[in-house]
């Protein structure tokens, strides 16, 4: 396999898919697939046959298209039509709409010119929605691994870090550390005993789909990172740490490395060159805290998946103390397209620290959820009204929350900020990995801290003690506020447990886990006072607050 | 036996210049010069683990706090040791412990020989201000000549680290996330059925607390015995 | 100068704390010339004075008695003192937490007893859902733990107040011991 035999392929792919004068895309993602578009494609598939269209209608399952509100969905010519909700019994009338032209029941038809899709900047989405993630040849056909081949063929590692360096992409993961400083780290690292080079994919902030939506939808860009990674820091191993809640990324993800295996874009000799890389998937069990590196380079090595002080940080001494690339989904799906197009086309893109663009999981309180990808530094407002199509039911808007659990609710005040990473941490929240919730004034915002605070206690892991302890005895607090029998010292006991956790606990997961509750507190604490003062609840989710009652 | 070149670092502990090996922790180097830094999970001998964050630190120039049993020195490092905030800090994760299972001293077979109990004296405690969690927990008697009451451990997995680094036998290890976590023998089965088991009582031994205990004791009568840790080690690697 | 007001009670404790009270021996002498010991299980009074400068409470709180007296004892004493390890930790009575008081009753009245297994209704105060410790219900001034605290630290801290000054006991006192 080398350059010329890629570009076969792709001439082949191109010519193969040429001949169709329609072509209808069904997202075959896990959301459109949980209502069922596994049987929207068959119903599409037979209608063509029974038509006898198969030269000019072609079928094909694609990735995630974002708008997962509206799913089932399905799009014809480079997404000029989209239908949504679709059923199987819907396949009639898009095969009559897209050759024939004929009007389709207005329930289905979906506008392509909302900004929910043209407010978008995808690089990272980029083929979501467009190749089929089970063809390695579909992905090569946009220009798949190329970015390999030109960075094995023409660039020495060190000047694939650079442009990595140039372009200012960070970590997509949560922290936002500067990749290429991170991989010229890992590169000058002695590495006698090997490197290896880890996906993270291990996503669990609640509400944020994002790395199983690119995962599922374009399983090979993310292989082709890895490649380009483990080339410019000198390891030949790589394993990807999915979650095993995602079985249906895990099949792609395993059916992409056997198919980049049999072609040689993988394995052995890579493009007819003396680097080889071979990658292996591990399925994580469950814990939310294995997406801390420390911890889920110990569960990689088969150890309880619980994190260890750093330094030695992974790229010193990772795993099997070896030095370690950790980078994030989005961060290798990030990688082809800046080696493709020269780190400076990516640093032209977003603001002056926070380049490129971000994904986000858009949900809670907002008439459009689902997936979008927008250019670092357009405002919130601009996310929640425009591409969002604001707050359904009339109703107001209260806060949006993003970076998950470790991260906090923005009030309305700051809705024209920018989104990047300096700015979100300023208001006392973070990026993270992209997980947006918005929420109007149906939620109380000490029952959201709760929420978060429900789950930072179940999901500790249990090794350090602030952590460990203190989330409990935080969500024992606020369980106390939102029922009614929490005094002015348990508020005090609560800021006072928080700020120890912040400030002492071992790994990020538990230094962040008081977040939700600082920055509900720092723009919402008359709500808190309410329920303690009033014993009531504004927004009427904490029902019928108790009298405090006696030694309970 | 000493790798064959090793830097020397000077710092400053608590505004006392101090020199060290640096392979050193900040935790050996105080030690080493008689200043007191409060530990937990740390034992002489065993790997280091950064859990229990009793030993947290200042260092002049990071915005983080420092667990002194795993932080190397460095060259012109600032430390300090026990400023007002540690202090409060420490006492705050002392009384999160002592509210998180059911520690009554009063009745524990290590009344005056255990280490939590001595740390909240040595930190100023003097009552516990966060609610008791009192959660429900079993007590295994089933080993012939030691108990594990889960009621009394802090899981600074001593235990577990002796039994695996020590005596190599692995018996011990953790289950559970969060407050559910608990010390295990084998696939959580009763320690007096565990394959693994040596009975060699290093477990007790290193256990800070109540929490492993030679049967036939009553209370405050289990003193433990640990000076035996840092011969072995040495013995087994012949480590300085 | 008039004497100091001195209660001293008896919550759900065993009565450990008021012997180590009186372990303070001869000492007693020297105190009882400043103090007027008002009301406690060691004196006649029945109802609780209208104002005392000192109480020391032993034992935890742990039946709805404890706690209205508690209450009443907090709004008239001037600085409270819990006084060992019940009223400072809960300690042996906060064992039964574990448990529900339904099945502590019935372990008690039923099957740990051959006559009439019957839990009682009344005369027995009503048990809390949980044993707690003094200051989760009530401010208090000073803790003195320990099971019991010595005699030493209790005249210790009689003596530093009748001087004036609030005790530090961070040092010298510990649980359990």
């Amino acid at each position: 396999m080398n350059q010329e035999d890629l570009k076969e392929i792709a001439e082949k792919q191109k010519e193969a898919n040429a001949p169709f004068e329609h072509n209808i895309h069904v997202c075959v993602a896990a959301s459109c697939l949980s209502s069922h578009s596994d049987q929207v494609m068959t119903a599409l598939d037979q209608e063509v046959k029974k038509r006898g269209l198969e030269q000019c209608c072609k079928v094909k399952g694609v990735g995630c298209m974002g708008l997962c509100a509206a799913g089932p969905l399905v799009s014809s010519g480079n997404n000029e039509k989209m239908f949504q909700n679709v059923t199987a019994m819907d396949a009639a009338a898009i095969v009559d709409n897209v050759v024939d032209e004929k009007p389709a029941p207005a329930a289905i038809v979906l506008d392509s010119k909302l900004p929910f899709f043209r407010g978008q900047k995808k690089i990272v989405l980029e083929n979501c929605g467009e190749i089929d993630p089970e063809k390695i040849e579909d992905y090569i056909a946009v220009g798949g691994y190329e970015a390999l081949f030109h960075a094995l063929t023409s660039m020495t590692p060190a000047q694939v870090i650079e442009q990595i360096s140039k372009s200012g992409l960070r970590g997509r993961g949560g922290a936002g550390f500067p990749t290429g400083l991170k991989w010229s780290t890992v590169a000058k690292a002695p590495g006698t005993k090997g490197k290896y080079v880890i996906c993270n994919a291990d996503e669990g902030d609640p509400g944020a789909f994002m790395d199983r939506s690119v995962l599922e939808s374009d399983p090979h860009r993310i292989l082709e990172g890895m490649a380009i990674a483990a080339y410019a820091v000198g390891a030949n191993k790589g394993y990807i740490y999915c979650r095993a809640e995602y079985p249906l990324a895990v099949k792609r993800l395993k059916d992409a490395i056997k198919q980049a295996e049999k072609l040689g874009v993988l394995g052995n000799e890579v493009c007819d060159t003396r680097f080889s890389f071979r990658v292996e998937v591990r399925l994580g069990a469950g814990a939310f805290v294995c997406g801390e590196e420390t911890a889920l380079i110990a569960s990689i090595e088969g150890n309880r998946g619980t994190p260890r002080p750093r330094p030695p940080f992974p790229a010193q001494s990772g795993l099997w103390g070896t030095p370690t690339l950790i980078n994030n989904v989005e961060t290798f799906a990030n990688i082809a397209p800046i080696v493709r197009n020269g780190g400076d086309w990516f640093a032209g893109i977003g603001t002056e620290k926070s380049k490129g663009t971000k994904v986000f999981a858009l949900a809670g309180r907002v008439t459009n959820t689902g997936l979008i990808e927008v250019p670092m530094g357009v405002s919130l407002r601009e996310i929640v009204y425009k591409l969002g199509g604001g707050i359904p039911d009339g109703r107001k808007f209260k806060a949006v929350q993003t970076g998950g659990p470790s991260g906090g609710c923005i009030p309305e005040q700051y809705l024209d900020m920018a989104v990047d990473y300096e700015s979100l941490a300023s208001v006392g929240s973070i990026m993270g990995s992209g997980g947006m919730i918005v929420m109007d004034d149906s939620s109380c915002m000490v029952d959201v801290a709760k929420y978060f605070m429900d789950f930072c206690m179940s999901e500790s892991c249990g090794k350090c003690v602030p952590c460990r302890v203190g989330t409990a005895h935080m969500y024992d607090l606020l369980a106390k506020i939102t029922n009614g029998t929490a005094s002015q010292e348990d508020l005090a006991m609560l800021e006072r447990i928080a700020e120890v956790v912040k400030f002492t606990s071992l790994c990020g997961l538990g230094q962040t886990s008081p977040n939700p509750v600082f920055s509900t507190l720092r723009y919402f604490r008359d709500e808190y006072l309410n329920h303690i003062e009033r014993k009531s609840c504004g927004a009427g989710v904490c029902s019928q607050p108790k009298a405090a009652g006696v030694g309970a | 036996m000493s790798p064959a070149s090793v830097e020397i670092k000077t710092l400053k502990i608590d505004g006392r210049d101090v020199g060290a090996r640096e392979d050193q922790t900040i935790l050996e180097v105080a030690l080493e010069n008689g200043i007191y830094i409060p530990t937990l999970c740390h034992l002489e001998g065993l790997t280091e683990i950064g859990a229990c964050r009793i030993c947290l630190v200042e260092v002049k120039g990071t915005p983080k706090l420092l667990p002194a049993c795993v932080t190397r020195v460095q060259e012109g490092m600032e430390v300090m040791v026990n400023s007002e905030r540690l202090q409060n800090y420490r006492k705050v994760i002392v009384e999160l412990l002592f509210s998180e299972r059911n520690h009554i001293c009063s009745v524990c077979v290590s009344n005056g020989h255990c280490d939590l109990q001595s740390m909240a004296q040595k930190l100023g405690i003097t009552h516990i201000s966060v609610p008791y969690r009192h959660p429900h927990m079993p007590v295994d008697a089933s080993h012939e000549r030691y108990i594990n009451d889960h009621n009394r451990c802090i899981l600074c997995t001593r235990c577990v680290r002796v039994c695996h680094e020590i005596e190599g036998a692995h018996t011990w290890d953790v289950t559970g996330r969060g407050s559910q976590a608990k010390v295990i023998t084998d696939l959580n089965t009763a320690w007096g059925e565990s394959d693994t088991c040596t009975s060699c009582g290093k477990c007790v031994q290193v256990c800070p607390t109540g929490a492993l205990s030679e049967k036939g004791k009553s209370v405050s009568e289990m003193s433990k015995r640990r000076q035996f840790l840092p011969y072995l080690t040495l013995m087994r690697e012949g480590r300085p | 100068m008039s004497k100091v007001k001195v209660a001293t009670v008896w919550l759900d404790g065993c009565s450990g704390c008021h012997m180590s009270l009186l372990d303070i021996d001869e000492r007693l002498i020297a105190l009882a010339e400043k103090i007027d010991l008002l009301y406690g299980p060691l004196v006649d009074a029945k109802v609780f004075p209208e104002w005392v400068d000192v109480t020391l409470v032993e034992g935890a709180v742990s039946s709805e008695e404890d706690l209205a007296k508690i209450r009443k004892i907090r709004a008239h004493t001037k600085i409270l003192i819990s006084l060992g390890d019940c009223a400072v930790t809960g300690n042996v009575p906060s064992m039964r937490d574990v448990f529900t008081v339904d099945e502590v009753l019935n372990r008690t009245y039923v099957e740990n007893s051959d006559l009439k297994q019957l839990a009682p209704e009344s005369v027995v105060p009503k048990l809390l859902n949980k044993v707690r410790p003094v200051h989760e219900f009530v401010n208090v001034d000073i803790f003195v733990p320990g099971c019991p605290p010595s005699a030493d630290n209790i005249f210790y801290v009689l003596s530093e107040l009748l001087e004036g000054r609030m005790p530090d006991l961070a040092m010298t006192a510990r649980f359990g011991a």
